[in-house]
């Protein structure tokens, strides 16, 4: 049974709220005890997703919670936005995909910084892509 | 407004980011930069990012413009400091920073850039006369 053992949420509306979102992670991910490697990480695969509700979602939010069962703890991120959705995602996974300004490394490149990446999305329906990161207790 | 400070030390200039940098303040030191390369006849910039705890996509491509804007303005580019969870991270990101110089601290980047003038004042020298 894995159970939530700190949850929290907070709204990404502008790139203000994307450096507060590191922080809160970050503050997440030390008190779980992550290396700083993978701290850095998570933190990291964050800012992407937190950037792409930004700039393709028009603003979302992000649910944090902290995770535990008997075998390792972990953080598991949501981030949710009301966004135009993904026709392809496929495509939108692929490395030096973009619509916007960036790299198009977002969704592929954080997908690369987790262990585990779920994409919900469908044009008109927004996008929730959640992202989990463990550590062994 | 907000900003990165530049210093000016001789024919370089020297940029420490200290701040858990978001988007705008990147594009205005990209800005400022470009600007004050011209406006000092800078020929290296010298960009510290030990405070840096991460650097994402977005920074790393800004990074990556400034290097690139500062070729173009006849200015050699290093960056100094980079912290190993970051390097590792960036990698797995899918982004290694190819053209960027790289030091592992400010006094080696300094030398770095001192080495490559000496090869340009000849390579003046040769042209002048």
């Amino acid at each position: 049974m894995t159970a939530i053992t700190k949850d929290d949420s907070a709204a990404i509306n502008s790139s203000a709220d994307i450096v507060r979102v590191r922080q809160i992670v970050r503050d997440f991910a030390v008190s779980l005890g992550f290396s700083l490697v993978e701290q850095t990480k998570i933190v990291t695969a964050a800012s992407e997703l937190a950037r792409n509700a930004v700039e393709h979602g028009g603003g979302g939010n992000v649910q944090i919670q902290a995770l535990n069962n008997a075998m390792r703890r972990g953080l598991k991120l949501t981030f949710s936005d009301n966004g135009p959705g993904i026709p392809d995602l496929e495509q939108a996974l692929k490395d030096g995909f973009t619509t916007g300004g960036g790299m198009g490394l977002g969704l592929g490149g954080a997908k690369r910084l987790v262990n585990e990446f779920e994409i919900d999305s469908a044009p008109g329906r927004g996008t929730k892509v959640m992202i989990t990161r463990w550590r062994n207790a | 407004m907000e900003r990165i400070p530049i210093l000016k030390m001789g024919q370089f200039l020297l940029v420490s980011i200290q701040v858990d940098m978001h988007d705008q303040l990147a594009i205005t030191l990209q800005d400022d930069l470009t600007q004050q390369i011209v406006a000092h006849r800078a020929h290296g910039v010298l960009i510290d990012i030990s405070s840096l705890e991460i650097v994402d996509s977005f920074i790393g491509r800004m990074i990556g413009n400034i290097a690139g804007m500062a070729r173009m303005l006849d200015a050699e580019t290093v960056l100094v400091g980079m912290k190993p969870a970051v390097a590792i991270t960036l990698v797995e990101l899918g982004m290694s920073l190819q053209g960027v110089r790289t030091a592992l601290n400010v006094e080696k980047g300094m030398t770095m850039l001192h080495a490559s003038m000496k090869g340009k004042e000849f390579f003046d020298r040769d042209n002048e006369g």
